[in-house]
């Protein structure tokens, strides 16, 4: 099963690297990976969708939380958590199937956001998975090309953050040589 | 206002605010603002003949001193070179700040000439790590690079500064904070998992003390002593832990795992309570996981919580600074009355009898021979000249199992060793950041045939200098840990281990100025070495000793450390050629 893992990060040259890192060094294929920049410009919130050993999960979030620039790291995976994806689709239709496709994508929620006599782009946003029935619905209908955003997740439940207070320097104290 | 000046000034404004006296490095094209700065600064540089031995010689310093060692190399090839030390820093947990120069800012990323990418490089092979393009962010930034070395779990962590940083004009600009939000130091421990901490080991029949290098980093060892002689239990120190414990103490049972004592390994295995602190369990010491301390409920206390669980599920997790909880557990057992179950007291009489019992019958004891220099008699007579008091700065392979076995040391920071990473190299370079450190101490370097000859460049730092580090070289002709896994693994298949060519050693130190003697009576062997320590000034010893020997007790890769084998199986042929 997938690990779905939640970090807060410092907004810092080299932090994504460092989280990545801990799992590219064991190997581990990212499914999908989400970072951006929160409403502190500078802090990011990172989602991570990766397939983990069971045995090595809390290992794995132990590390992340030991990185300088990783404020919290937090498996999602069992906790009450909301997950969400947006993907866009851009389909060629005829004009025999335009309707359809419409109707479809109306059924999972998805919105045109361009239309042409050559087909449409639509998006839908939603659990990765009906995600999955959306694009193989839409495949049915013709041709298409597919991008997703991979996973967002956030918990349902405050996680305390712990933060470390800034620390004076000893060069304020110590002698200028 | 302060003065203006440029970033390389900057930048030793900064180490000497920090209390750096001396950093080990080696220059090039983008340093050199780096090194005209240096020029007229009483911050000393020592140059090395080897970026790698830069960052071992780092190491030597911070471990012989619990202070933050500094190296410096260039761009490109200076940085690559550094990075075998980092990583040794990195698994011993020894707190290092490497400055590397970089190629401008707008040549990063154009293939310019040395460019390399540091930054990425020294990821994965440090704490942490900066790339500092700005000059505003110089002295910030170097600031929070010894804080993080030092505090918490230490490591070491690179500051990757470009050209024109180096270049640019600027004033310091004093940092009075370092603000680093997500920087967790665990310092105090749970005062209540200390607490049933302290009830279990009241109650333990058969407790047994597991120390580490986390002692000594912690600046520990006078709560563990206070520790074990309070609670009266037998004490075993890792490899990365000799000294922590004085040697000579009458509970210590010496170090566990691959090459530990019998009576360490026997203890461990039969232990009911094991208080690990400042460990990581490491496959070493523990041997297969699943056979290692099967009856004991362990107690772990580590200030990485990344640490603690990782191998063994403890059932008194304790994050914090093993100092304190030492100090908070001494304070809570001299608070409570003594255990006065009478069944405790009499399973642990019985308990230090089997202890005893398993120390006597097969202790590590040095092997001598009439004709030919074992191994074990050198370390019983270096151990002997030094008295648990000098510094021994190791390499790695049989010698370094040796002298672990039977070199005392009665106080932290004497044994330097490259505990983690095994880095052969490790040991000529360590012993010059040890005797920088310690001016007036005796330091040994004590390195292997094949590892000498991966430092010999160093001579010359040594003799430029004028260390009076002394040198030995057990020599046995061979890769002698990868000889001996051969042997008893591969049926004696030797293959790429032999060393026939060694160096006349006295022709050899003679070159680079100063004495050196080649022995192999073990009659010599003791005159020598005391010739060596009376001689002023560097002194290379090169100790020809028996080849064929092997490091006993050795646990087999994937047995469980109680399965020890004590010694050969047979008498072994010495392989001709
Ligand atoms: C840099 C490096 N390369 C290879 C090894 C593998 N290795 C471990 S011990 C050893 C043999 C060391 O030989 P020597 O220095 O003569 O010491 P001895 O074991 O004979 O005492 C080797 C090759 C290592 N530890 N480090
Ligand atoms: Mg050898």
């Amino acid at each position: 099963m997938m690990q779905v893992i939640s970090l807060l990060l410092e907004n810092k040259p080299g932090a994504l690297m460092r989280v990545t890192g801990l799992l590219t060094q064991r190997g581990y294929n990212i499914e999908s990976l989400t970072v951006a920049r929160t409403h502190d410009p500078e802090l990011s919130r990172m989602t991570i969708v990766v397939d983990v050993d069971a045995a090595l999960r809390q290992q794995v979030i132990k590390q992340m939380n030991r990185l300088i620039n990783v404020l919290q790291a937090t498996d999602l995976t069992d906790l009450p958590a909301v997950v969400r994806e947006l993907v866009l689709v851009r389909i060629r239709t005829t004009m025999e199937s335009r309707t359809a496709v419409l109707k479809e994508a109306e059924i999972f929620g998805g919105r045109v956001v361009d239309s042409s006599t050559e087909g449409y782009a639509i998006e839908a946003t939603g659990d990765p998975e009906k995600l999955n029935e959306f694009v193989d619905v839409m495949r049915s209908y013709g041709e298409i090309e597919v991008t997703r955003s991979g996973a967002l997740a956030i918990g349902l439940e405050a996680k305390k953050l712990r933060l470390q207070p800034p620390v004076p320097t000893k060069a304020v104290t110590a002698q200028k040589v | 206002m302060s003065t203006l000046m440029n970033g390389a000034r900057m930048l030793l404004e900064c180490l000497a605010r920090e209390g750096v006296e001396c950093i080990f490095g080696y220059p090039g094209g983008v340093t050199l603002p780096l090194y005209d700065a240096l020029y007229e600064h009483p911050i000393r540089h020592v140059l090395v003949r080897h970026e790698e031995n830069a960052a071992f010689a780092a190491e030597g310093f911070a471990r012989a001193t619990g202070k933050v060692g500094v190296c410096c190399a260039t761009s490109g090839p200076g940085a690559t070179n550094l990075t075998t030390g980092l990583v040794d820093a990195m698994m011993d947990s020894i707190p290092i700040v490497a400055i590397t120069g970089q190629v401008s800012s707008r040549l990063i990323g154009s293939d310019a000439f040395q460019e390399a990418d540091t930054f990425g490089i020294t990821r994965s092979c440090t704490k942490h790590n900066y790339l500092v393009k700005r000059l505003e962010d110089l002295a910030q930034t170097v600031h929070e690079a010894f804080y993080v070395a030092a505090t918490g779990r230490p490591g070491p962590v690179l500051v990757d500064i470009t050209k024109d940083v180096l270049q640019g004009q600027g004033h310091y600009q004093p940092v009075t904070a370092i603000h680093l939000p997500g920087y967790k130091v665990f310092t105090e421990g749970h005062t209540g998992q200390i607490r049933r901490a302290a009830q279990m080991i009241q109650e333990a029949e058969r407790p047994l003390v597991y120390a580490g290098g986390g002692i000594i980093a912690a600046g520990a060892a006078a709560e563990l002593r206070e520790f074990v002689e309070r609670i009266d239990a037998p004490a075993v120190t890792t490899l990365m832990g000799l000294g922590a414990l004085p040697s000579e103490h009458p509970n210590f049972i010496s170090m566990p795992g691959m090459h530990g004592s019998y009576a360490a390994n026997m203890a461990m295995t039969e232990s009911d309570v094991l208080i690990a602190l400042g460990v990581r369990f490491d496959d070493r010491v523990t041997g297969r996981l699943a056979a290692f301390a099967p009856h004991a409920k362990v107690i772990h206390v580590d200030i990485d919580p990344a640490e603690i669980g990782k191998n063994r599920a403890p059932d008194v997790p304790i994050v914090g600074d093993v100092k304190r909880v030492l100090a908070k557990l001494n304070k809570l057992l001299a608070e409570s009355p003594e255990s006065t179950s009478e069944t405790v007291t009499a399973a642990r009489r019985a308990w230090w009898r089997r202890v005893r019992a398993w120390k006597e019958e097969h202790p590590l004891r040095p092997v001598t021979s009439e004709t030919e220099i074992k191994p074990q008699h050198l370390m019983a007579e270096i151990d002997r000249l030094s008295g648990g008091e000098a510094i021994v700065a190791s390499d790695v392979g049989q010698h370094q199992m040796w002298a672990a076995q039977l070199v005392r040391f009665n106080a932290p920071r004497l044994w330097l060793n490259s505990g983690g990473l095994g880095s052969m190299g490790f040991g000529l370079p360590a012993a010059i950041g040890a005797q920088f450190a310690r001016p007036g101490k005796l330091v040994f370097a004590l390195v292997g045939d094949g590892g000498f000859q991966m430092s010999i460049p160093e001579l010359g730092t040594i003799s430029s200098n004028g260390l009076p580090i002394k040198i030995v070289v057990m020599n046995n002709g061979y890769l002698g840990m990868v000889r001996q896994w051969q042997e008893l693994f591969y049926n004696n298949r030797l293959c790429a281990v032999e060393l026939d060519c060694f160096p006349d050693a006295a022709k050899l130190a003679g070159a680079y100025g100063f004495t050196g003697r080649t022995i192999e009576s073990p009659r010599e062997l003791r005159a020598a070495l005391e010739e060596a320590v009376s001689t002023p000034g560097p002194y290379l010893l090169n100790v020809k000793v028996s080849p064929s020997e092997c490091v006993y007790p050795m646990v087999p890769a994937g047995a469980g450390i109680h399965e020890m084998v004590l010694g050969p199986p047979q008498p072994v042929a010495v392989p001709s050629r």
